[in-house]
C-alpha cells in the first residue's frame, strides 16, 4: 500500500467517496477524516472533496471552515503538507484563508455541469508534477459558485509569483472566473484548489476519461520518493 | 387502551357530530359514501384527527381507488422480479447477490403551483422510496413536460411568439431539479425534456429514481414485532404541504393555483443527504425491522401501511414528534407532509444505537411510539386519544371504484384523419421556397427534436463516480454499480401525441421505444416502472383512455418480458376543463454485464457503415412531430407495433454490444430517421453519406410523400447502427438468424450529412441547429461557448 491520504468528509460531502477510490485506483491509501477528528491521523497529504458541506449554508465553505478537523488542516499546511482542494474543498481552502481570493456565483447564474478544457499552468507543485507544463486537460466541472475573484492587485501577485496552477482554456471558462483561473495555490506551492474535478477522470469505463488520475499519481509518487 | 374503536372519548376539539362532519369531510375531498363507511369501519363519528386521516389515505393519491382494480391485469412477476407492486419500490435481481430498485412518480401540480419547490421535492420524494427500500440511490432521472416556450423559428421561417409563463415553469423546474439532485449527491442521468402546447396548462413533472441494494439488506415497510418502538427520524414536522395528496393531487385546479401554494413542501437536500447516510448505516448495522418514508399523508401513511401491512396495531404520541410549530393540531401533524423524515421500527435494547448513529449524521430523531398486538392505530395527544381506527381500513380497505368508462366519439373523427398524405416537396414549396435542407434544418432545431443540453448540464451527473454515459449520448442512461462491472441502463418514454390517438397501441409503442432505447446501449431490459400521467377519471371518456392506458402497458410489458414492478397514477391533469392528452411514462431498466461494453448513439469513425436495423420502414406520420411542425391537425392511425420483432431485435442489439460488433446503436423515434441520423452526426462530430431506406416498398425519392415517410415516419422497431465493414457482415449474419431486416444505409465522414441527392447539411449547421435552440430560447445565449 502506497502513501496515506485523508479524505475529510464533512456533513454534506458528496465527492469523498470518488476522492478516496481515485487514491486507491493509483496505490494510495485513502484514510477516511471526519469533520469533528481533532488531528489527521498521521496521514502523509490531504483531500478535501466536492460536495456542499453544511448544505451551504451562509456561503460555500464558510461553515466547513470552522469544524475541528479545519484546525488540524491549517497546522499540517502551514508545516508544509500537501493539501488539494477540490470543487467545495477549494470553497473552503478559501473561506480558510489557506487561499487567496473567493469563489462566487457563476456569472451566469446558473449551476454548469459539463467537460472543460484546462491548461496546467505550473507543475512544481505535488498534485502537477505528472503533468508536462502547458498541457491542456479535459476535466469536468459542477458547481453553482465557481467564479473565481480576488483584487486586481492579488491577481497580479498572483500572476507573478506563478501561483495560477491551472487555467480555462481560452475561450472554455465555465462561470467568469477571472484571468480564466480555474485552480491557485499558496505561497509554498503545497496548497492546491481547483474548480474542475480530476476524480471523476479517472477510469476509462466512464464518461470523462482519464485526465484526472496524474493529479492522484503524481501526488503518490512524490510521496513514495519522500519516504 | 381499548381495541374498540366505537367506545372512544375523544377531547372536545376533536369531536365531530354528523352535521359537522359531513361538510368537513366534503371540504377534505371526501364523498357521502365515504363517510358513511368510515363511520360504518369505526362504529362512530370520525375524530377530526381520523377524518383528516381518511382524507388522505383515502385520496385518489393514496388509494387508487379509481385505477386500482385495472391495475391488477399488469404481469408483474417473472424470475427477476424480488418485490413487485406494493411495496414502496419494485426491486429487480441482477446477479452476484445484488437488486436493484428503481421507481417513477409525479409531482405535476406541485410543479405547477411552485415550480422550483415542487420540483425539488418531487426528487426528494422519489429518493426517499428508493432508501425505504434499504438501496442507495444511485442515479435519478426526470421526464418533464411543457408547454412551448416560444422564441425559435417555424418551418416558415417566422418566430414563434415568447411564452413567459412556459420559460418560468421550464426555468423554475430544472433549477428545482438541479437544486435538489446537486445538493443530495445523486447523479442526474437523463431522462426526457418535452415540449408540447398539450402541457401548457398543466406541466408534467415526473422523476425517478434507482438504487442497489445486496438482496440480504433489503427492507420491508412492515411493522412484525410487538414492542417494537417508532424513531421518527429526520426534519422536524411543519405546517407544508398538509393535504398535499387530496388537494393537489386529487383534484383539477384552475386559476387559483397561487393559493394553493401552502399545500407545496419545501425541500432540503441537506438534510436529506444526512438521513441518507443514517438510513444506510441503520441497516449495514442490522438496527431495523421495518421503515417507511413520510411523504404523501405523512405520519397518518407511514404508521397506516407498516401496521397494516403486518397485521400489526401501532400506538403513537403525537406530542413526542418534534415539531417546528407546537400549536399544530393534531391532523395536521398527522397530516403534514413535511420533506426528509423515515419513520424507523427498531428493538428497544438497540433504540440507543439507533439514536447513537443519527446523532452523528445531526440527524434529529424522536421515539414517538410503539408496535402492539390488534390491528388498531391508536394516536394520543396531550394524554387524549384523538384518533384509534384499524390500520387496515386507512391503508387497504379505501375505496375501489368501477367508474364508468365510454370511447368518445371524437375517436373516430381522429381516426378518419390521413396523416400520411404529408408531401415534403408540397411542404418546401409552401414554406421554404422549395427548399427542402432549409425545411429539414429548421424541423431538426425545433425544441421539440433540438438537444437538451442545455437542461443536462444544470445537473451534476457524476457525483458517485459510476456514470458510464453522459446524459444525452445515448436514448438511456447507464450507471455502474458501485463495487462491480455491472451497470444497470434506464430509459424513460413517454408520448402524448400517440396516446391521444390511440391510448392503447400508443402506450404499447411507448413501452417498446424505452425497451429499445435501453437495449440500444447493450443493456438487456429487465422491468417496468410506469407513472400513468392521465385526466380527470370521473369523466368517461377520460376514463377510457386510463383503462386503455393501462390494457396497452400490460400487453407490452407481457409480450417483451418486462414485468411491472412499480409505478405512480397521476389523474386530474388539465387546465380550464381541457384535459392533457393520456401520457403513460414508462421507464424499463436493463442491465450490462460489462459496463465497459456500453454503446451511445453518436458514430465513432470515419469509414463506419451505418445500417438501419429491426422492422422496415412504413406509413407512420400520425402523431409524429413532423405532422405537428407543419401545423397539421393532430389525427390518423397507429399501426400495431411488432412487439416480437422488438423483442428479436433486442436481442441482436444486446448480443451485438457484448461482442464489440456495434460502434454505436440509438432508437428511431421522435422525429424519425432524420433525427437519429442528425443526432448520430452531431454527437460524434463526423458526417456521413446515406440513402434513404424504402418505405412499403418504394424507394424514397419516389414522390414527396415517400421521401416525408423514409425522413420523418416514426413506424415502431427501428434502430439505427454503426460498425466496421467485418462488424457489418457479423451483423447481418446475426440479424438474419433472428429474423430481423437490416438495411446499409451508407457510410460515416466528412463534414456534411448527406441525405442521397436529397439535401446535404453541413455538419456546423447541423451542430448549431442542435445545440442552439434551447440556450436562445431560454434566453441565455450569452453563457455558450
Amino acid at each position: 500500500m502506497g502513501a496515506r491520504v485523508g479524505v475529510v468528509t464533512f456533513p454534506g460531502s458528496l465527492d469523498d467517496g470518488d476522492a478516496a477510490t481515485a487514491l486507491r485506483g493509483v496505490g494510495g491509501d485513502a484514510v477516511a477524516l471526519w469533520h469533528e477528528d481533532p488531528d489527521l491521523r498521521g496521514v502523509d497529504a490531504v483531500v478535501l472533496p466536492g460536495g456542499f458541506s453544511y448544505g451551504d449554508a451562509l456561503r460555500c465553505g464558510a461553515v466547513a471552515h470552522l469544524a475541528p478537523v479545519m484546525g488540524a488542516v491549517a497546522r499540517f499546511a502551514a508545516d508544509g503538507g500537501p493539501v488539494l482542494g477540490i470543487c467545495n474543498g477549494f470553497q473552503v481552502l478559501c473561506e480558510a484563508r489557506l487561499l487567496p481570493g473567493a469563489l462566487l456565483r457563476n456569472a451566469h447564474l446558473r449551476f454548469v455541469s459539463r467537460p472543460v478544457d484546462v491548461d496546467v499552468v505550473r507543475t512544481d507543485t505535488p498534485f502537477t508534477g505528472a503533468y508536462p507544463a502547458g498541457q491542456r486537460l479535459r476535466l469536468p466541472v459542477k458547481h453553482g459558485e465557481g467564479r473565481y475573484v480576488a483584487d486586481e492587485a492579488t491577481l497580479d501577485r498572483l500572476e507573478a509569483d506563478g501561483r495560477v496552477v491551472f487555467r480555462y482554456a481560452p475561450g472554455d471558462n465555465p462561470n467568469g472566473s477571472a484571468r480564466d483561473i480555474a485552480g491557485v495555490c499558496n505561497a509554498a506551492g503545497n496548497v492546491v484548489g481547483l474548480m474542475p474535478h480530476p476524480e471523476h477522470a479517472v477510469d476509462a469505463d466512464l464518461s470523462e476519461g482519464t485526465d484526472g488520475r496524474p493529479m492522484f499519481a503524481g501526488l503518490l509518487d512524490l510521496l513514495a520518493a519522500r519516504v | 387502551m381499548t381495541s374498540d374503536t366505537a367506545t372512544v372519548a375523544f377531547p372536545p376539539d376533536e369531536r365531530l357530530d354528523e352535521a359537522r362532519a359531513r361538510p368537513l369531510a366534503h371540504e377534505l375531498g371526501l364523498t357521502d359514501d365515504e363517510l358513511d363507511r368510515i363511520a360504518a369501519t369505526l362504529g362512530r363519528m370520525p375524530s377530526v384527527s381520523e377524518l383528516g386521516m381518511y382524507s388522505v389515505m383515502w385520496s385518489e393519491h393514496c388509494s387508487y381507488k379509481s385505477s386500482r382494480m385495472h391495475l391488477r391485469g399488469l404481469p408483474t412477476t417473472g424470475p427477476q422480479v424480488l418485490v413487485g407492486p406494493g411495496e414502496n419500490a419494485g426491486v429487480v435481481d441482477v446477479g452476484d447477490g445484488l437488486a436493484v430498485t428503481f421507481k417513477i412518480e409525479s409531482h405535476n401540480h406541485p410543479s405547477a403551483v411552485e415550480p422550483v419547490q415542487g420540483a425539488a421535492t418531487g426528487v426528494g420524494g422519489i429518493l426517499r422510496d428508493i432508501l425505504t427500500m434499504g438501496a442507495r440511490p444511485i442515479a435519478v432521472m426526470d421526464a418533464l413536460r411543457f408547454g412551448d416556450p416560444g422564441g425559435w423559428t417555424a418551418l416558415d421561417g417566422t418566430t414563434v411568439p415568447p411564452d413567459p409563463h412556459q420559460r418560468h415553469l421550464v426555468d423554475g423546474v430544472v433549477r428545482g431539479v438541479g437544486l435538489y439532485g446537486n445538493c443530495v449527491g445523486v447523479p442526474n442521468i437523463g431522462g426526457e425534456t418535452v415540449f408540447d402546447d398539450a402541457y401548457a396548462g398543466n406541466p408534467l413533472v415526473n422523476a425517478l429514481a434507482v438504487g442497489v441494494l445486496r438482496h440480504t439488506d433489503l427492507q420491508l415497510a412492515r411493522a412484525e414485532r410487538s414492542g417494537d418502538v417508532a424513531v421518527l427520524l429526520g426534519s422536524a414536522t411543519g405546517r407544508d404541504g398538509i393535504g398535499g395528496a387530496s388537494v393537489l393531487a386529487s383534484a383539477t385546479f384552475e386559476d387559483d393555483g397561487e393559493d394553493r401554494r401552502p399545500n407545496v413542501q419545501i425541500g432540503d437536500p441537506f438534510a436529506e443527504k444526512l438521513l441518507i447516510e443514517c438510513c444506510l448505516e441503520l441497516y449495514h448495522a442490522g438496527l431495523v425491522s421495518g421503515i417507511q418514508d413520510m411523504g404523501a399523508a405523512g405520519i397518518a401513511c407511514a404508521t397506516s401501511e407498516l401496521s397494516s401491512a403486518a397485521s400489526m396495531g401501532m400506538q403513537v404520541d403525537l406530542d413526542r414528534v418534534h415539531l417546528r410549530d407546537a400549536t399544530m393540531a393534531s391532523w395536521e401533524i398527522l397530516c403534514s407532509e413535511s420533506q426528509e423524515r423515515m419513520l424507523a421500527l427498531v428493538r428497544p435494547d438497540r433504540l440507543d444505537e439507533v439514536l447513537a448513529v443519527a446523532a452523528r449524521w445531526q440527524v434529529p430523531a424522536s421515539v414517538i411510539g410503539e408496535v402492539v398486538e390488534g390491528s388498531t392505530l391508536t394516536l394520543t395527544r396531550r394524554g387524549d386519544v384523538v384518533a384509534a381506527a384499524p390500520a387496515r381500513s386507512l391503508a387497504d380497505e379505501g375505496p375501489v371504484l368501477d367508474r364508468p368508462s365510454a370511447r368518445p366519439e371524437r375517436m373516430d373523427a381522429l381516426a378518419a384523419v390521413d396523416a400520411d398524405a404529408v408531401d415534403l416537396h408540397a411542404e418546401a414549396a409552401r414554406l421554404t421556397g422549395g427548399d427542402v435542407t432549409t425545411l429539414l434544418t429548421r424541423a431538426l432545431a425545433a425544441p421539440m427534436l433540438a438537444s437538451k443540453r442545455w437542461v443536462h448540464e444544470q445537473y451534476d451527473h457524476l457525483v458517485l463516480g459510476g456514470t458510464v454515459l453522459r446524459p444525452g449520448a445515448a436514448g438511456a442512461g447507464v450507471v455502474r454499480l458501485p463495487g462491480t462491472d455491472r451497470a444497470v441502463a434506464l430509459s424513460t418514454v413517454g408520448n402524448g401525441r400517440w396516446c391521444e390517438l390511440d391510448p392503447r397501441e400508443g402506450t404499447r409503442r411507448v413501452v417498446a421505444a424505452a425497451h429499445r432505447d435501453v437495449a440500444c446501449t447493450g443493456a438487456r431490459p429487465l422491468a417496468t416502472t410506469n407513472c400513468l400521467n392521465l385526466g380527470d377519471p370521473t369523466r368517461p371518456d377520460q376514463m377510457w383512455q386510463l383503462v386503455e392506458v393501462i390494457g396497452g402497458l400490460g400487453d407490452a410489458c407481457d409480450a417483451l418480458d418486462v414485468p411491472v414492478t412499480g409505478g405512480n397514477v397521476s389523474l386530474y391533469n388539465a387546465s380550464r376543463g381541457v384535459p392533457i392528452p393520456p401520457t403513460p411514462v414508462v421507464g424499463i431498466l436493463g442491465v450490462l454485464t460489462r459496463a465497459s461494453d456500453a454503446v451511445g448513439r453518436a458514430v465513432r469513425d470515419d469509414g463506419d457503415e451505418l445500417w438501419l436495423i429491426g422492422a422496415p420502414t412504413t406509413r407512420g406520420l400520425a402523431g409524429s412531430q413532423l405532422v405537428r411542425l407543419l401545423g397539421h391537425a393532430p389525427g390518423g392511425v397507429l399501426a400495431p407495433v411488432d412487439l416480437g420483432l422488438e423483442r428479436r431485435l433486442a436481442d441482436v442489439l444486446v448480443s451485438a454490444v457484448a461482442d464489440g460488433t456495434l460502434r454505436s446503436a440509438g432508437s428511431v423515434g421522435r422525429g424519425g430517421l432524420l433525427a437519429a441520423l442528425a443526432r448520430a452526426c452531431v454527437g460524434g462530430g463526423r458526417g456521413a453519406e446515406v440513402t434513404l431506406p424504402d418505405v412499403d416498398g418504394r424507394p424514397a425519392t419516389t414522390d414527396g410523400r415517400t421521401l416525408a415517410q423514409a425522413l420523418c415516419s416514426e413506424s415502431p422497431g427501428r434502430a439505427l447502427v454503426s460498425v466496421d465493414a467485418a462488424g457489418a457482415r457479423t451483423l447481418v449474419a446475426r440479424c438474419e438468424e433472428a429474423g430481423v431486416g437490416a438495411w446499409r444505409l451508407g457510410t460515416v465522414g466528412g463534414d456534411a450529412l448527406t441525405l442521397g441527392a436529397v439535401a446535404t447539411l453541413p455538419l456546423d449547421v447541423l451542430d448549431r441547429a442542435h445545440h442552439d435552440t434551447l440556450p436562445a430560447t431560454m434566453g441565455t445565449t450569452e453563457e455558450r461557448r
